[in-house]
């Protein structure tokens, strides 16, 4: 019979074991997620589509009408818009999602044993399922603007990987920190608001002069739109591979960071929660 | 190595806690910030010992003069064979749920070291997890998963857990819609259709109405008796502790003050919890309770026979002694037990009698077997000449009637009813 020990410091030895055995309650957090995200609401699911559809409306009217913008290789604006839009509303609602998931979930945090890791990443995962339905909004508007993505789009799965890597880092350092310092319930609103703007969501990011684009690459979110913009849309909107690189070096080490600092704050949540 | 199934060695928790206008458990970062800035310059005042610093908990926790180490569990050590079932005694406070949320793996020690040598399941409350706006099926679904069931047990007990939770017709409808007592019957439904090795449960079985609670405490008792299930109980219930459980282990102020057999560890329990409010005396005469005619100076409430307990069954005395102060008057005292309920469950008095001022003892017995448990207080009341009350007192001495007895029947709770004598049933066949 194996034999498990409790002592102080020692949860690790069994951590990645446990997380494996308890992959049910971490698709069943998710399910809940889902299912209970659109209860008691008039349009339901559809929420996930209207909003990213009102964003790429408002920021074409801004950036094309107003700003008098144009999207790279003749590109259709709001397919423009879209293709950033989707993966940044993913991030978003992820890191809003996942940074509020331990908070809200303190009861069973204080009441049952299960690798902490499940709640951030299950609410990930519940903005990941919306992220796929919104991928659908994307396809019509590609019917609508007659677009045909060419062999690029395979390397879109990886992007997807980059976003997921992306949105789950910044989300468990968020998740973690708002544990201990609840501050940052009124910080993450913020986060996600300037990210907007420091994202190239309603513009490319050649856009950004030469002079600032080693910096502006630090975004992670920068390498995750390029690369969306340019799998999805046939290479128009051109992708600098050094900024890509650099993009997922930061997002490696958001995530191997954020499970650092996660799994070194976990050991106390009950206590502090 | 012994056959031991858990084997706790030294288990201490420490908290720290902060001595703070506003207490709450977690920090803003504006605290810490002004912290880190003010620290030189209290280092400079020597106020912060660096030991304080040591914190193993969190290193980002702001050393402070006034934060405390508080310990909540300390060199505890005992040892749980496989199919013991072993009850978990203390009043509230004595470091009980640390001790679970420790086994349980929920938060971890400070110090000392557990060995588990199998599935643990534990069982801190009813309805973790539970979501209001999903319905009973999805509830059960996602509430075992929680507690560690697969898809496919889960699955295979669905009816069975529906029916003891008496919910078959509300099985699609939001539990934001079920009333307290349905909700907690499908909490406890599923929890109690577990499997585990070990199973580790704290105070669920108060739950629901007294038909629902005699039900879950027989199904506790099932699985304790019959399935060979190694569990933790802890519990304020002592009937079910005696009736449930081989051993016992009772924790005061995070320390481990007794172990051994239930009865014995139970006993010294309730006797500790009884306390000192079975007696009260005064020794003044012109403070002590009382008028002008009569003073009271002590009021006892004895165990009586063999017993060192106020239980059910044994036989109580209570003795008063007052001094006479007054000459002349015809007097006597009368008492009314009151319950817990503001019941008055019966009233007694002496003959009246004109008594010389001194000291003096009266004494009345109330018989085993006839009081239920419970709290239960005395007034006492001086009455002149037969019927005027000339002094009322609404409490003059309380004390609590234990049930200590094992059961053999499922019912472990309180029976209602004012009294609980023994009753002598005979059933005759009068019809083949």
């Amino acid at each position: 019979m194996q034999e498990l020990v409790i002592e102080a410091g020692r949860t690790e030895r069994h951590y990645w074991r446990d997380l494996w055995r308890y992959r049910e309650l971490f698709y069943f957090l998710a399910w809940r997620d889902i299912l209970v995200r659109y209860k008691q609401t008039v349009l339901g699911i559809a929420w996930a589509v209207i909003r990213p559809f009102l964003t790429t409306v408002a920021f074409t009217a801004v950036f094309k009408g107003i700003a008098k913008l144009s999207a790279p290789g003749g590109l259709p604006y709001p397919l423009f818009v879209m293709a950033a839009v989707l993966p940044w509303q993913f991030f978003s609602s992820s890191l809003s999602e996942s940074s509020n998931s331990l908070v809200t979930n303190a009861n069973l945090i204080s009441k049952i044993y299960f690798p902490r890791l499940i709640v951030p990443a299950g609410a990930v995962i519940t903005s990941f399922v919306d992220f796929l339905i919104t991928l659908g909004l994307l396809a019509l508007f590609m019917i609508w603007y007659r677009f045909v993505p060419d062999w690029r789009i395979l390397t879109f799965p990886l992007f997807i990987l980059l976003a997921f890597g992306a949105a789950f880092g910044a989300g468990l350092w968020l998740c973690a920190l708002n544990v201990e310092y609840r501050d940052f319930r009124y910080i993450i609103p913020f986060i996600v608001q300037f990210g907007l703007y420091f994202s190239p969501v309603g513009f490319a990011s050649a856009d950004v002069s030469a002079k600032w684009r080693l910096l502006y690459s630090l975004n992670p979110m920068v390498g995750v739109i390029d690369g969306f913009r340019w799998s999805l849309l046939r290479g128009k909107s051109s992708l600098d591979w050094s900024t890509t690189l650099l993009s997922m070096t930061v997002v490696i080490l958001l995530m191997a960071s954020g499970i650092w600092y996660f799994r070194k704050m976990e050991r106390t949540f009950a206590d502090v929660i | 190595m012994s056959d031991a199934i858990i084997q706790v060695e030294n288990l201490g928790k420490r908290y720290r806690i902060a001595h703070q206008q506003q207490q709450r458990s977690y920090m803003a970062l504006r605290d810490v910030i002004a912290h880190k800035l003010a620290a030189p310059f209290r280092v400079l005042k020597g106020r912060t010992p660096r030991s304080e610093i040591a914190a193993p908990s969190s290193d980002l926790r702001p050393p402070s003069s006034r934060m405390e180490d508080f310990w909540a569990l300390r060199n505890v050590s005992f040892e749980v064979k496989q199919g013991e079932v072993v009850g978990i005694i203390g009043r509230n406070g004595a470091g009980k749920s640390t001790l679970l949320k420790i086994l349980s793996r929920i938060t971890e020690p400070s110090e000392g070291r557990v060995r588990l040598r199998a599935r643990v399941a534990s069982l801190l409350e009813v309805g973790t997890g539970f979501h209001p706006e999903l319905t009973a099926r999805e509830n059960i679904f996602l509430n075992g998963a929680i507690l560690g069931m697969h898809r496919a047990e889960i699955r295979r007990k669905f009816d069975e857990i529906v029916a003891f939770a008496e919910v078959e017709k509300f099985l699609d409808t939001p539990v934001k819609h079920y009333s307290s007592g349905m909700y907690v019957r499908l909490a406890f439904a599923v929890a109690a259709h577990l499997e585990p090795e070990i199973l580790i449960v704290d105070e669920v079985l108060a739950v629901g109405d007294a038909a629902f609670q005699k039900k879950s405490l027989g199904k506790m008792g099932h699985v304790a008796r019959t399935e060979a299930r190694t569990v933790l109980f802890v519990s304020h219930n002592m009937t079910a502790v005696q009736t449930l459980c081989h051993r016992a282990l009772m924790l005061a102020g995070g320390e481990l003050i007794a172990a051994g057999p239930v009865a014995t560890v139970v006993s010294r329990y309730l006797r500790e919890a009884q306390g000192s409010n079975e007696e009260k005396h005064w020794t003044d005469p012109q403070t002590a309770p009382g008028n002008e005619l009569i003073r009271i100076k002590r009021v006892r409430i004895l165990p009586e026979g063999d017993s060192e307990l106020l239980t059910m069954h044994s036989p109580l005395r209570l003795e008063t002694e007052y001094w006479v102060v007054k000459d002349g008057a015809a007097t006597h005292l009368t008492y009314h037990l009151i319950n817990d309920q503001g019941i008055i469950v019966l009233t007694t008095g002496c003959p009246s009698e004109t008594r010389t001022p001194g000291c003096y003892r009266a004494i009345f017995q109330i018989p085993g077997n006839l009081l239920n448990s419970g709290g239960y207080f005395l007034k006492l009341l001086i009455v002149l000449n037969e019927n005027q009350v000339a002094y009322e007192n609404d409490g003059i001495a309380s004390f609590t009637v234990v049930d200590a007895a094992a059961r053999n029947h499922a019912c472990l709770g309180r029976e209602p009813g004012v009294v609980q004598p023994v009753l002598t049933w005979k059933t005759i066949n009068i019809q083949a």
